[in-house]
């Protein structure tokens, strides 16, 4: 279960993105955060494995306080929730496997990681998440050798690397081609089958409803609605995305 | 018409403009001393041919010379019967218009069977007891060219006070060259000083690249940023990392000094003996703990990796006074293969002067993890009051230390006086003023200690690379002595500097995604380094790299002019003894160099990008 308890996070001093907000995932729940560019999605994602330090508030992750965790357990926890992002951000120069493997970092021994050394072990499971993702054949070509979908692909075997209980996506298909949305986002739903909890920003209303048991909305930092995806009519829909929005999905 | 007023300013405006710039012209000019008028001057148009031709004439080649001398009698004054003249030997010969004349007469030399075109000297040659003691005193001034025919005549006077009863000689000299060309002891030399620059370019690059790397990533503003502490620890790291460097400093001297002992002054079993000791301790301590709860146990952990340290310091002391010996020794009796003595000292050298340096360098950063790592899970449980108490310590301890040292590195430059004197007064007020900062700030509040090291590197870059090497080697050779040695110091530290800039601004160019990636899987700092920046910045470093070695090569063609070594230095040298043909060759030499180097690394380039 993971327990978002007030967060605010001021950026600057001056920006607020993210204005006290709270709420439960349950394990195993397709959470949909949705919400106009600027609304704070981002930062919300970030705030819960502290890519991006929360000003205030206090994330609970299994019990375990995220927020206060010293730099050792903070990585710890964050082998735990992996995260796929926006444009992929993947080592274009490097290698598939390498990009893969860098997922596995967080339970290495640092210094033979450093040499470029992984168990076996390591590398039998990095080729069988690119097998899961449908590339195993592109294991040694370099990472800017692959479309965008495939890219993406990559990083969900990254993330899946770590074993993570929590998988955050950042708006995962949003630089991808309409067409190829459909196959990452099932990717997503069978984690959420597996049981891991899956927390994802999305764009396009048609994929919350289609894909998430819950949806949250974002605006200006605040949340405006917590509740099934199916409870977004037109009239919360302006509350979420303004009078001008035009529902296209 | 109303409007003419502003009108009129403006062209005033524009009239004081123009004065002002003639002003500025007529100044520099001035100052600068140019002179249309001395170009012109005849002798200074001689020295302009004199070089232009010298350097049109590169002294490449040289060829045997067999001097062909062709003597002939002659009676000065002719006091008596003219000399019997032998009879003409096959080959080139000369007769006089007469074999006996007055001191002072016009005689006419001509020559026959000589090669058209040739030079021929014409010389007196007064009576000599022997021929050790004979001198050869021009009658012409300038060499008599043969003509078409092999034969030439040419009028001289005879010396007025070259008088003697026995019989004197007229002498005709020319210079044969012989055989095939060698190449001139000027092209060797240059050969070897353009050997030396290539390597002295090499030399300067590869260790200014080895420091520029890591220098690079503390100068990079991205990866800086996120290098963040609070007052307390901040405080606690600027106390503890000097006392670190010191006690790191003299804890691996002291060490290297024990294994150093060993080697040549005392006997190698004894030596063998004392060195073991540190062994025999390491291994009582893996058996006597081999129980105990988990603080024992860290206890013996830090014992055990202290006890390997000492013993690998010990050995490396050892090591680096063995080579020494053996690099001296081999240096003297390896004849050709001298330079890998040369080699094993230089490492030598190195083992046993980095070894100080290097516990320095891990004390420096050793303490700072430690005290952190206590310090930051610690740091939020404390009470209000107790963190306060925490905080002033450690400022005044702090202040007291930074001061000190500041106040120290004074007193060697400046020679203020005795060094504990001198650094009282500075530690007590750097103490107070630290504690004044304790008590206004909160203990928590955040500190970028990264940015910090960022602007002290950033700020000493700057500076030295401003410092153009041809400068910098000025300094060095007062140092270590004229030569390529300090060509080499000057090269590399500019290197160091300018590499070091662009490198952290490609550091700094990097996509921010992959980093904020592996970051989110755990990884630590230096993984993510490993993993997110190095694999990008492998390829811009490489051509940074190529661009650096290009410019050390032309650096290294004229740092000898400052005393670097190399060919410039023999290149000044040429210029300054006037010998414009040699000189001629040596900036043959650096154009094909840096042409072909040019060439190549464009070469390279091409191929990585
Ligand atoms: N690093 C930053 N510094 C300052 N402001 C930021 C930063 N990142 C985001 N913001 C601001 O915070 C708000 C929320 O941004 P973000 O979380 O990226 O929203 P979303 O992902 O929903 O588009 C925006 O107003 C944005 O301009
Ligand atoms: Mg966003």
């Amino acid at each position: 279960m993971l327990e978002i308890k007030n967060i605010t996070k001021i950026y600057d001093n001056t920006v607020l993105a993210l204005n006290n907000v709270s709420f439960t995932v349950p394990r195993g729940q397709f959470l949909a955060v949705v919400g106009l560019s600027g609304s704070g999605k981002s930062t919300l994602l970030r705030c819960i494995n502290r890519l991006i330090e929360p000003t205030s508030g206090q994330i609970i992750l299994e019990g375990i306080d995220v927020t206060a965790a010293q730099p050792d357990e903070l990585r710890r926890i964050r082998r735990r929730i992996g995260m796929i992002f926006q444009h992929f951000n993947l080592v274009l120069r490097s290698p598939v496997i390498n990009n893969v493997l860098a997922g596995r970092l967080g339970y290495t021994n640092p210094a033979w990681s450093l040499l470029n050394r992984f168990s076996k072990g390591d590398m039998e499971m990095a080729l069988k998440q690119l097998d899961r993702v449908g590339i195993k054949d592109k294991a040694h070509v370099r990472a800017d050798e692959l479309s965008g979908g495939q890219q993406q692909r990559v990083g969900i075997a990254r993330a899946l690397m770590q074993e993570p209980s929590i998988m955050l996506a950042d708006e995962p298909v949003a630089s991808l081609d309409p067409v190829l949305a459909h196959s990452i986002m099932q990717y997503l739903e069978q984690l959420r089958d597996e049981g891991i909890t899956v927390i994802c920003s999305l764009h396009f209303l048609d994929l919350v409803q289609r894909y998430a048991d819950r949806a949250i909305a974002l605006k200006d930092g605040n949340l405006v609605f917590d509740g099934s995806p199916s409870e977004i009519d037109d009239k919360r829909f302006k509350e979420i995305y303004g009078e001008e929005a035009q529902r296209i999905g | 018409m109303k409007k003419s007023s502003p009108s009129f300013i403006r062209i005033l405006g524009r009239i004081a403009l123009v004065v002002a710039i003639i002003i500025i012209y007529a100044f520099g000019l001035q100052v600068t001393k140019v002179d249309l008028e001395k170009p012109q001057e005849a002798k200074r148009q001689e020295q302009l041919t004199n070089i232009l031709r010298g350097l049109a004439h590169p002294d490449l080649v040289e060829y045997e010379i067999d001097r062909v001398i062709i003597d002939t009698p002659i009676l000065v004054p002719c006091d008596g019967p003219a000399p019997p003249v032998a009879p003409a030997e096959p080959g080139p010969v000369i007769s006089l218009s007469t074999n006996c004349a007055a001191p002072g007469e016009k005689i006419i030399v001509s020559g026959s069977g000589f090669e058209a075109g040739e030079d021929v000297y014409i010389y007196f040659v007064p009576f000599a007891q022997n021929a050790d003691s004979e001198i050869e005193l021009k009658l012409a001034n300038s060499a008599v060219e043969v003509g078409d025919g092999g034969s030439f005549a040419k009028e001289v006077t005879l010396k007025r006070d070259r008088i003697s009863e026995q019989v004197q000689t007229v002498r005709a000299v020319v210079n044969r060259q012989l055989g095939s060309p060698a190449p001139s002891t000027g092209l060797k030399e240059t050969w070897n000083k353009i050997v030396e620059t290539v390597f002295l370019a090499f030399i300067a690059t590869t260790l200014g690249v080895i420091f520029a790397v890591p220098v690079s990533f503390l100068a990079a503003r991205n990866l800086m940023l996120e290098v963040t502490s609070n007052f307390t620890r901040f405080m606690a790291s600027l106390a503890v990392m000097p006392v670190g460097a010191w006690l790191g400093y003299s804890i691996f001297k002291g060490l290297a000094d024990y294994g150093a002992q060993f080697v040549g002054a005392k006997p190698a079993g004894e030596a063998f003996l004392w060195a073991l000791l540190p062994l025999v301790g390491l291994a009582s301590v893996q058996v006597t703990a081999q129980t105990g709860n988990a603080a024992l146990k860290a206890v013996r952990r830090w014992l055990v990796s202290g006890l390997v340290v000492a013993v690998a310091v010990i050995g490396f002391s050892m090591l680096g006074q063995l080579g020494r010996v053996a690099g001296l020794e081999w240096k003297q009796t390896l004849g050709d293969w001298s330079f890998f003595g040369n080699l094993v000292l230089i490492f030598s050298d190195v083992i046993v002067l980095g070894l100080p340096a290097l516990g320095a360098f891990i004390g420096l950063f050793m303490l700072n993890p430690v005290i952190n790592r206590i310090l930051e899970p610690l740091l939020p449980k404390l009470s209000p009051a107790v963190g306060k108490v925490l905080a002033v310590g450690f400022a005044v301890l702090a202040g007291a230390v930074l001061f000190g040292v500041v106040a120290a590195a004074l007193n060697w430059f400046y020679e203020f006086g005795n060094l504990s004197d001198v650094v009282a007064v500075p530690a007590v007020i750097g103490a107070v003023a630290f504690a004044g900062l304790a008590v206004a700030f909160d203990p928590h509040r955040p500190i970028p200690t990264g940015m910090f090291v960022y602007y002290v590197i950033r700020t000493i870059m700057n500076t030295f690379r401003s410092i153009e090497p041809l400068v910098m080697v000025v300094a060095f050779a007062v140092w270590v002595g004229i030569g390529p040695f300090a060509g080499v110091m000057a090269l590399g530290l500019h290197t160091i500097v300018a590499l070091g800039k662009l490198y952290s601004e490609q550091v700094e160019n990097i996509a921010a995604g992959p980093i904020e990636a592996v970051t989110a899987t755990g990884a630590n700092r230096l993984q993510t380094i490993v993993y997110a920046v190095i694999p990008q910045i492998v390829p811009p470093y490489i051509a940074f790299t190529l661009y650096r070695w290009d410019i050390n090569v032309r650096m290294s063609t004229i740092i000898g002019f400052g005393g670097g070594g190399g060919i410039g230095f023999l290149l000044s040298q040429n210029i300054n003894l006037l010998k414009y043909r040699q000189a001629s060759v040596n900036m043959i030499a650096i154009a094909i160099v840096v042409a072909s180097l040019d060439y190549l690394s464009a070469k390279v380039r091409e191929k990585i990008t």
